[in-house]
C-alpha cells in the first residue's frame, strides 16, 4: 500500500495506479523481420527483477496517463517517477547484496529481520 | 484437594476500574452469571471460579485464562444471540460483558467439562508432530480415510449459518502522528505531540486509556503530584478537547503497511446492549490511516513457563493475575504459587496477599535474590522456594497442587517432590517487548541479550517505538520516551518543535530485573511423559519440537509450520519467544542465531465483515443500468443477469412461460416478427484527431484506410500475443472522426488497450479518445420488414434496405430529435441500431412499444433479452468473445482468415506467424450438430474422438463453448473449439458425458443458418 507520486496529479495511493510492467521496451518496428526467438523477447520475456526496476504505471482511477517508475522491487521504494519517453535517472538504492539478495533493510524478508551482532542502528 | 477453591467469592470487596454500581448479567453455556460494568467475560468468569472455558484444538484438553488481553492463547468462545448473529473463536478476554451477553464453550462435545474429543488426547502420540504433513504425504487415500474424523474433531468454533445482518463501516483519515497504544508512553507520545499542534490518533485496543496503569493497585502510583488515575483521566479530557485529536478505544491497529499505512478495527458496539446499541451505528469500522508519523507503544508481553503440566486452568501469568485483580477485582485464586524469574512476578504475591488470598510459595528459579525482594516476602510471611522449580502439577480440570524441586547450579534436580496445594499458579518467564506491528513495518529486530528478547532496531519507515514495545520497563523511562517520540514525530511531521513538559512518576513499581531464562524447567519425569505446553492453543509441546528437530527441521520457519507452532488464532503471541528459546537450546545456538518467524499482518484476526465494510450487497459490485432500465423492470417477470457492470434483460417472461420457453419465443420472434434488444450497454469510444484512421490500421487485424464517411466496418482486435482480446463495428463518421463500439464487458479494457498504445507506443499519433459508452443509448430492432416500423420512427430518412445499405450509417431524426442509425446487425437478419442521446433513451424505447400492435399499433413487437440474443447470434455463427473464445485463440483459430490484412503491421501481426500460432493441430472454432438434435450439450463438454472414452486419460480433441436449442432451426446447435477442427467438416465426433456414453456430433461449419439452406443440417 505504497504511495506513487502521479506526475499528473500528486501523491496517491497505489490501489488507484495500475502497473504495466517493466518500461522501456520498445515495440520492434520491423517484426516480419525478426525471428521467433527474437519476437518471444519482445513479448514474453520480463527481467522482473529484485531491486531496481524501472516499470510502467496508468494512473487508471486517475488522471488515466502512463508513466514511468523508478522502484526497488525488493523494499518497494519508489526511486524516481519519469514520464513517456524519458529515460531512467540514475538514483542510488539499496540494491541486492545479501546472500539471499536482500536489501540491506526494508524487504521484511528471512535475511534481513535480524540485525546481525554489531550492526549499528 | 480443591477444598481451597470455592466457586463464589472471588470479587474483592473494593477497588478495580470497574463499575460495581452497574451489575449485568450474562450467561456461559447456558448458566447465568453476574458481573460488572467494565468487566471482560475473562473477568466475569473468574470472579465467579469459572477458569476453564475452552477445550484445546488437537487434544481437546482443558484450557482456562491464562492472560488478560490479546495474547490470551486459547481463551475463546462462541458468542452470540442465535446461529446467524454468530462469532466462533472470540477471546474471552477482550469481549466485555453486557446485560444478557449469551456466549458458549465452542470445539468440544457434548459439554465442556466432558468432551469426547479428549480421547484426541489419550491418544495423543497418534498426533505427532508433522501429523497433516506425514498424513498428506503417506499412502494416497489416507487423508480422506482422516479427513472427517479430524474436521469434526479439530474445530474451532462454528460458523454463522446465514449472511451477517450487521452494518460495518470504514473511513480513511490522514494524520501527521498516529500512536499505538495509550499507556504512558503512548499516552505522553500523543500529549507531546498533540501540544505540538500536530493531528494525532491514539488508538488503544482495550476500552480504557491507560495500559499497565491500569494494572496497577488505585493510589499506587501517581504522575506528577496527582494519583495515577486522576491524571490519565486529565490528559484524556485534554486530548479530547482538542479538535485535532481523535481517541479511540477498543481499536487495535491490526497491519502496518508500506508508506506508514496502517489498518485500524474499531469495535463500535461490540461491548454494547443490543437495546443500548443506537440504529444505524456500525458494529465494527475499519480506519485506513496514512500517518507521516507512527509512534509504536504497543507495549510488553509476559512469557509463560515451559514446565511439565502447564497447561491446566488455573495456571495463568503473573501479570494477567495482578490486572484481573488490579483492573477488574477479581482474585483469580484463595492459595496461590508464584513461580517466577524475575522479579516483577512477586509483585503480583503482594498484591494478592494484600487482597486476602494465601501465598503458599513463591517459587523461583533463580538462586540469588536480591536482599530487599527476600526481606519485602520474608516480612510477609510468605514461604520462599529460592533456586527452584515447579516440575509438575496435579489437578483434573482445575490446578489443585504444583510439585516443587530444588534445583543445583546447573539446572538439574536435586531433591525430592514437594507438593503444595494451590488453586492458583502465577507464572512469568520475563517480558518480551511487543514487537509485532514494528516488524510489519520492516523494520529490523535485534536480540537484546539482558532483556531475552527481541527489540525495535533500525526502523525502516518513519515510526519510533517507544515504552515497553521499545524495551523500557520503567515507569519513568516509558514516560520520557513517549514524551520525547511524540515531540520528535511532531517537529518531523512539520510542527516547530517544543521541549514538553516532563511528567515525574513515583518509583513504586516493581519491575522485571535479573531476568535468568530456562528454556524447559526439568522434570524428573522420563521424557516421553512429560506434557510440557509451548503453543496451548494448538498443543504444541516441547516434545513435538524435538520430533521436529530429530527428522531434520531446523529453521524456526519449518518447525513452526511443522508441529504448527503459533499458527493459531493467537498467532503465538506468548509461545513464540519460548519456541525459539526452546529450539537454540536444543541444536546449541543463540536465540538470534536462530532468529523469528515472520509478524504479519493482521496481529490479531480480524471479522470479514468489518474488512468488507460497505462493500456488501448491492454496493459490492453496484450495477449500472440502462435508460431504459425502468422499462425493463415493470416488465411482468423479467430475468436480469450482470454483464460486465451492467445489468441486463436476460429475458422477458410472459405468463405461464418458465425462462427456457420465453428464450425460445423471444428468439423465434426475432426472425419471424419484429425483435427489439436494448443494446444500450455495448461499448462505445470516440476516436478522434487527424491519425485516427491509421491508428485504427494498427489497432485493428484489417484495413481502415478507405472506409468512407457514412461506412461502418467490423473489426477484431489482437493482443501483442496474436491473441484475440475484442470485436465490434465502428463507423466512419468523418475522415478524421470515427465511432468504435466494443463488447459490453470489455468497454475499459479495450480503452486501456488503446491508451496505452498511444500514449506509450505512437505519441507522435495525434488522436484523442472519449468513452462515450453512457453518453448513448441504443434500440436495436430486428426481423423481417422492421425498415417498416423504423420508417414509421424515422422524420426524414428512408430506411429501405435498397438504399440504406447494410453496414451503412445515417444521421435522422425521430419528432426533431436527433439519432444516428446503423444498419448492422447481429442476427444475420435485416436489422437497424438506433443511437440516442441517453437522456432519451427511454422516449424511444416507449416510442417504438406504442408501435406494437398490443397497444394498438400495427406491428408485431417482441422485446427480447441478452439470451435470445446469444442464440441468435449462433444460429448466425457469429462469436463472443470470452464465450467462445478464452485468450488463446487467433483470428485464423476462429476461421476469420478474412479479417486479417496481407500487408501492414497491426498489434499481434507477428505473433500470429510464430511456430506455435502457425502448428497445424490448434483448436479450432467449428459448428456441431448432436445426433439427437433434442438434445442440448452442456457448455464446456469434452469432445472426444471415439466412441468409447477408453483408458485414462482420454485423450480430448476440444470442447463446446455455446451451445442452445435453436428455434429457428428445431434442433440443438452448439459451436466448440476442435483440434484441426477446420479439416473436419462431416467427421462425426463424441461429446463426453458423465455418467452417461458419449453422444455422437457431426462437424459442420459455424453458421448454422447457411448450413440449414445448403441442406447439411
Ligand atoms: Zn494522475
Amino acid at each position: 500500500m505504497f504511495l506513487i507520486e502521479c506526475p499528473w496529479c500528486g501523491e496517491r495511493d497505489m490501489s488507484e495506479f495500475h502497473c504495466g510492467g517493466e518500461a522501456h521496451i520498445a515495440r520492434p518496428d520491423q517484426s516480419e523481420s525478426m525471428t521467433d526467438e527474437e519476437w518471444a523477447q519482445f513479448v514474453f520475456m520480463r527481467k522482473n527483477s529484485k531491486g531496481r526496476y524501472a516499470e510502467r504505471w496508468n494512473h487508471a482511477a486517475g488522471c488515466r496517463r502512463w508513466f514511468n517508475l523508478l522502484r526497488n522491487t525488493a523494499t518497494d521504494q519508489i526511486l524516481a517517477v519519469y514520464r513517456m519517453g524519458e529515460t531512467a535517472p540514475s538514483v542510488a538504492t539499496d540494491e541486492p547484496v545479501t546472500p539471499s539478495g536482500e536489501a540491506p533493510i526494508g524487504s521484511g524478508n528471512d535475511a534481513v529481520k535480524l540485525m546481525k551482532p554489531g550492526e549499528a542502528l | 484437594m480443591a477444598a481451597s477453591r470455592q466457586k463464589t467469592g472471588l470479587r474483592t470487596q473494593q477497588g478495580g476500574r470497574i463499575n460495581r454500581d452497574k451489575p449485568v448479567s450474562f450467561t456461559f453455556d447456558g448458566k447465568t452469571y453476574q458481573g460488572f460494568e467494565g468487566d471482560t467475560l475473562a473477568s466475569a468468569l473468574l470472579a465467579n471460579g469459572q477458569h476453564m472455558v475452552a477445550r484445546s484444538f488437537k487434544y481437546h484438553r482443558p484450557r482456562g485464562i491464562v492472560a488478560a488481553g490479546a495474547e490470551d492463547p486459547a481463551a475463546i468462545v462462541q458468542i452470540g444471540p442465535d446461529a446467524v448473529e454468530t462469532d466462533p473463536n472470540t477471546r474471552v478476554t477482550e469481549q466485555e460483558i453486557f446485560e444478557g451477553l449469551r456466549a458458549s464453550a465452542q470445539n468440544c462435545w457434548p459439554s465442556l467439562s466432558f468432551d469426547i474429543g479428549i480421547a484426541n488426547d489419550v491418544f495423543s502420540d497418534f498426533f505427532p508432530a508433522g501429523f497433516y504433513y506425514k498424513t498428506f504425504m503417506g499412502p494416497p487415500l489416507s487423508w480422506m480415510r482422516f479427513e472427517p474424523f479430524i474436521r469434526k474433531a479439530a474445530g474451532l468454533g462454528v460458523a454463522p449459518t446465514d449472511r451477517d445482518p450487521e452494518q460495518y463501516d470504514s473511513t480513511n483519515r490522514h494524520a501527521d502522528v498516529l500512536v499505538v497504544g495509550a499507556g504512558p508512553a503512548g499516552l505522553a507520545a500523543a500529549k507531546a505531540a498533540a501540544d505540538a499542534g500536530a493531528r494525532v490518533i491514539l488508538v488503544d485496543e482495550t476500552n480504557a486509556i491507560g495500559g499497565a496503569l491500569l494494572s496497577e493497585p488505585e493510589g499506587s502510583v501517581s504522575l506528577g503530584s496527582k494519583p495515577a488515575d486522576v491524571a490519565i483521566q486529565k490528559m484524556v479530557d485534554e486530548l479530547h478537547a482538542n479538535p485535532d485529536v481523535t481517541v479511540l478505544t477498543r481499536t487495535t491497529a491490526f497491519g502496518y503497511y508500506g508508506d506508514n499505512f496502517v489498518g485500524l478495527w474499531e469495535r463500535v458496539t461490540d461491548h454494547l446492549a443490543p437495546t443500548d446499541r443506537v440504529t444505524h451505528m456500525p458494529r465494527q469500522r475499519v480506519w485506513r490511516v496514512r500517518a507521516k508519523q507512527v509512534i509504536l507503544a504497543t507495549g510488553a508481553l509476559e512469557r509463560p513457563m515451559v514446565f511439565d503440566g502447564n497447561d491446566r486452568p488455573g495456571i495463568m501469568l503473573a501479570g494477567a493475575v495482578r490486572t484481573f485483580l488490579n483492573r477488574y477485582g477479581v482474585l483469580c485464586g484463595r492459595m496461590a504459587v508464584i513461580f517466577a524469574n524475575n522479579d516483577s512476578a512477586w509483585a503480583t504475591a503482594f498484591d494478592l496477599q494484600d487482597a486476602g488470598a494465601q501465598i503458599a510459595a513463591i517459587v523461583d528459579i533463580r538462586r540469588n535474590l536480591s536482599g530487599a525482594l527476600l526481606q519485602k516476602a520474608a516480612h510477609r510471611g510468605i514461604p520462599i522456594h529460592a533456586g527452584s522449580a515447579i516440575v509438575g502439577t496435579k489437578g483434573r480440570s482445575h490446578v489443585a497442587a504444583a510439585g516443587i524441586r530444588v534445583l543445583d547450579a546447573s539446572g538439574m534436580i536435586s531433591s525430592k517432590a514437594n507438593w503444595i496445594e494451590c488453586d492458583l499458579i502465577a507464572n512469568s518467564c520475563g517480558w518480551a517487548p511487543n514487537v509485532a506491528l514494528f516488524s510489519q513495518s520492516r523494520g529490523k529486530l535485534f536480540y537484546d541479550d539482558d532483556l531475552k528478547a527481541f527489540r525495535p532496531g533500525a526502523s525502516w519507515q518513519q515510526e519510533r517505538s517507544v515504552g515497553a514495545a521499545n524495551g523500557a520497563y520503567d515507569l519513568q523511562d516509558c514516560l520520557d520516551e513517549g514524551r520525547n517520540a511524540g515531540a520528535a514525530a511532531a517537529a518531523d511531521a512539520g510542527f516547530k518543535k517544543r521541549i514538553p513538559r516532563v511528567l515525574k512518576a513515583s518509583h513504586t513499581m516493581l519491575v522485571q530485573r535479573d531476568l535468568q531464562i530456562m528454556p524447559q524447567i526439568p522434570s524428573p519425569k522420563a521424557a516421553k511423559k512429560v506434557r510440557a505446553f509451548i503453543d496451548l492453543q494448538d498443543d504444541v509441546t516441547t516434545k513435538d519440537i524435538k520430533i521436529a528437530i530429530q527428522e531434520g527441521l531446523h529453521s524456526v520457519e519449518h518447525i513452526k509450520r511443522y508441529t504448527t507452532t503459533g499458527m493459531g488464532t493467537d498467532q503465538g503471541k506468548i509461545a513464540n519467544l519460548n519456541a525459539f528459546a526452546f529450539i537454540a537450546d536444543h541444536l546449541g545456538k543463540s536465540v538470534p542465531d536462530v532468529g523469528v518467524t515472520t509478524f504479519r499482518q493482521p496481529y490479531k484476526p480480524v471479522t470479514m465483515g468489518a474488512l468488507a465494510g460497505q462493500h456488501v450487497g448491492a454496493h459490492f459490485m453496484p450495477r449500472r443500468t440502462t435508460a431504459m432500465h425502468p422499462w425493463h423492470k415493470a416488465q411482468r417477470d423479467v430475468v436480469f443477469e450482470p454483464v460486465g457492470d451492467w445489468l441486463r434483460p436476460r429475458a422477458f417472461l410472459r405468463e405461464g412461460e418458465d425462462f427456457h420457453q420465453a428464450v425460445q419465443r423471444e428468439t423465434k420472434a426475432a426472425r419471424t416478427g419484429i425483435g427489439v434488444l436494448d443494446a444500450s450497454t455495448l461499448g462505445k469510444i470516440d476516436v478522434r484527431g487527424p491519425d485516427a484512421r491509421e491508428f485504427l490500421n494498427r489497432i485493428y487485424t484489417n484495413a481502415w484506410s478507405k472506409l468512407a464517411p457514412g461506412k461502418c466496418r467490423y473489426g477484431l482486435m489482437l493482443k501483442e500475443d496474436g491473441m484475440v482480446m475484442d470485436d465490434g463495428v465502428t463507423a466512419c463518421l468523418a475522415d478524421d472522426h470515427f465511432h468504435m463500439t466494443t463488447t459490453t464487458g470489455g468497454a475499459a479494457n479495450v480503452l486501456g488497450h488503446l491508451e496505452d498504445y498511444l500514449q506509450t507506443e505512437w505519441p507522435d499519433l495525434k488522436v484523442y479518445l472519449t468513452t462515450t459508452t453512457e453518453q448513448t443509448a441504443v434500440a436495436s430492432i430486428c426481423g423481417p420488414g422492421c425498415d417498416r416500423l423504423v420508417a414509421d420512427l424515422l422524420d426524414d430518412v428512408d430506411p429501405d434496405p435498397e438504399t440504406f445499405k447494410f453496414m451503412d450509417w445515417r444521421d435522422a431524426h425521430i419528432q426533431g430529435i436527433p439519432v444516428r442509425v446503423f444498419r448492422i446487425s447481429f442476427t444475420g437478419e435485416l436489422s437497424y441500431e438506433i443511437n440516442i442521446d441517453a437522456s432519451y433513451g427511454l422516449w424511444l424505447w416507449k416510442k417504438i412499444f406504442a408501435l406494437a400492435d398490443s397497444e394498438g399499433g400495427t406491428y408485431d413487437i417482441t422485446p427480447y433479452g441478452t439470451e435470445a440474443m446469444h442464440v441468435l447470434r449462433a444460429e448466425k455463427g457469429f462469436i463472443i468473445v470470452g464465450q467462445d473464445t478464452d485468450g488463446t485463440a487467433t483470428p485464423f483459430d476462429l476461421g476469420m482468415n478474412w479479417i486479417v490484412k496481407k500487408s501492414g503491421d497491426f498489434v499481434g501481426r507477428r505473433s500470429l506467424s510464430r511456430s506455435d500460432t502457425s502448428r497445424d493441430d490448434r483448436k479450432q472454432l467449428v459448428g456441431l450438430v448432436t445426433e439427437q438434435p433434442d438434445f442440448v450439450l452442456m457448455e464446456g463438454t469434452q469432445i472426444i474422438g471415439s466412441k468409447d472414452e477408453g483408458a485414462v486419460p482420454v485423450v480430448m480433441l476440444g470442447h463446446v463453448t455455446s451451445s442452445y436449442f435453436s428455434p429457428n432451426l428445431g434442433r440443438s446447435i452448439a459451436m466448440a473449439m476442435v483440434e484441426r477442427g477446420q479439416g473436419r467438416a462431416g467427421e462425426t465426433l463424441y461429446a463426453s458425458r458423465k455418467g452417461e456414453a458419449p453422444m455422437a456430433v457431426r462437424v459442420v461449419g459455424t453458421d448454422f443458418l447457411k448450413e440449414r439452406s445448403d441442406g447439411t443440417i
